[in-house]
């Protein structure tokens, strides 16, 4: 048994969890707060603050694994950070897209086709728009706001088109579920400030 | 005789952790006066700090400040906690190691589900590792 501060710091060591044991820890974590909230956004809301402190932690050690001497200054890369860097390392692969929003110059957004947190999650519907993945969108909130990118993330359920997916449509490889028909879009929106600072950086 | 020593690391808002480093004993010491000076030197570097975050993307800093004959090196995690040692113009080379160093023992301390990023470091562990680091690079 070997205190943490002998431990190495590579991730090497016994880092594979189970998919059915992550999935029965956080269908508890939701049940715990599902008997404890009052309502819908309740629920997102304490199922994001239970995120946010994973994504704190999440920044500091992916930074440190990967790239020991470089942070994130700009909105861009900090962007690209957490959908290819902290996805690989919480999920084994990059987030499927990132976009940027036309409407709004603040909102970006992170689509995953499927997100282990709601794959086994059925939403019942007085429930409605109630997505399981807000964790997630509590771990890119604190990503984001750890290195000084404050944010407001929301995660949504939107329809997958016809042909959408880029591979053939033999469903989950892991799982083997049938392909989803609905994939998870977090939506990024900065705050002023963040966005004032980043245009200055551009001059 | 030797110069004292401060490492401190800064959060978002308040200090998260103080070491007073006499290389000579590799224990705290010091007069009283030189101390809440050494405080007050390395607290006023923080307005620089601030400045010179987002120019540059690399996390060691190098030397922030120059008062007397003291300096302030700074290094920045990627959550942007602010490591800040106040030294007697040391090397580049032997800061920038007991920075990654310290980093290496920060990164251990945050995967503890216990500890709150940006509150102060109690854990007496990571303390004693901090002090032997700076006693092994640092004198």
């Amino acid at each position: 048994m070997q205190h943490y501060v002998n431990r190495g710091g590579s991730s090497s060591e016994g880092s594979a969890v189970s998919l059915s044991a992550f999935a029965y820890v956080y269908s508890e974590l939701v049940q715990y707060h599902q008997g404890r909230a009052a309502s819908i956004s309740e629920l997102e809301r304490r199922l994001e603050s239970a995120g946010y402190g994973v994504g704190l932690k999440v920044l500091e050690l992916v930074a440190y694994r990967t790239k020991e001497t470089k942070r994130e200054t700009r909105l861009m890369s900090i962007l690209h950070f957490v959908s290819s860097s902290v996805w690989k390392a919480l999920f084994g692969k990059s987030a499927d897209s990132l976009e940027r929003s036309i409407d709004h110059a603040d909102e970006f957004m992170i689509v995953d086709y499927e997100p282990i947190t709601s794959t086994f999650v059925s939403v019942p519907p007085d429930l409605g728009q109630l997505s399981a993945d807000a964790y997630v969108s509590g771990i890119i909130a604190g990503v984001l706001d750890g290195a000084g990118f404050s944010a407001r993330v929301t995660a949504h359920s939107v329809n997958v088109e016809e042909g959408e997916y880029a591979k053939p449509q033999g469903g989950n490889v892991v799982t083997g579920l049938p392909a989803r028909k609905d994939k998870a879009v977090f939506l990024v929106k900065f705050s002023q400030e963040v966005l004032a600072r980043d245009a200055a950086l551009e001059r | 005789m030797s110069s004292p020593i401060l490492f401190v690391i800064v959060g978002k808002n308040e200090p998260l952790f103080e070491a007073e480093i006499d290389t000579y004993t590799g224990t705290t010491g010091g007069n009283d006066l030189s101390t809440r000076q050494n405080y007050f030197v390395l607290h006023s570097a923080l307005d620089l700090v601030e400045k010179s975050a987002w120019t540059t993307n690399s996390m060691y800093l190098r030397v922030v400040d120059k008062v007397n004959h003291q300096q302030v090196s700074t290094f920045l995690t990627a959550g942007n906690i602010k490591f800040m040692l106040l030294h007697g113009g040391k090397g580049e080379e032997v800061v920038r190691s007991f920075f990654n160093e310290v980093y290496g023992y920060y990164v251990k301390l945050s995967m503890n589900p216990f500890y709150k990023y940006d509150t102060p470091i109690t854990s007496l562990a990571f303390e004693n590792r901090v002090r032997a680091a700076a006693r092994s690079y640092l004198s």
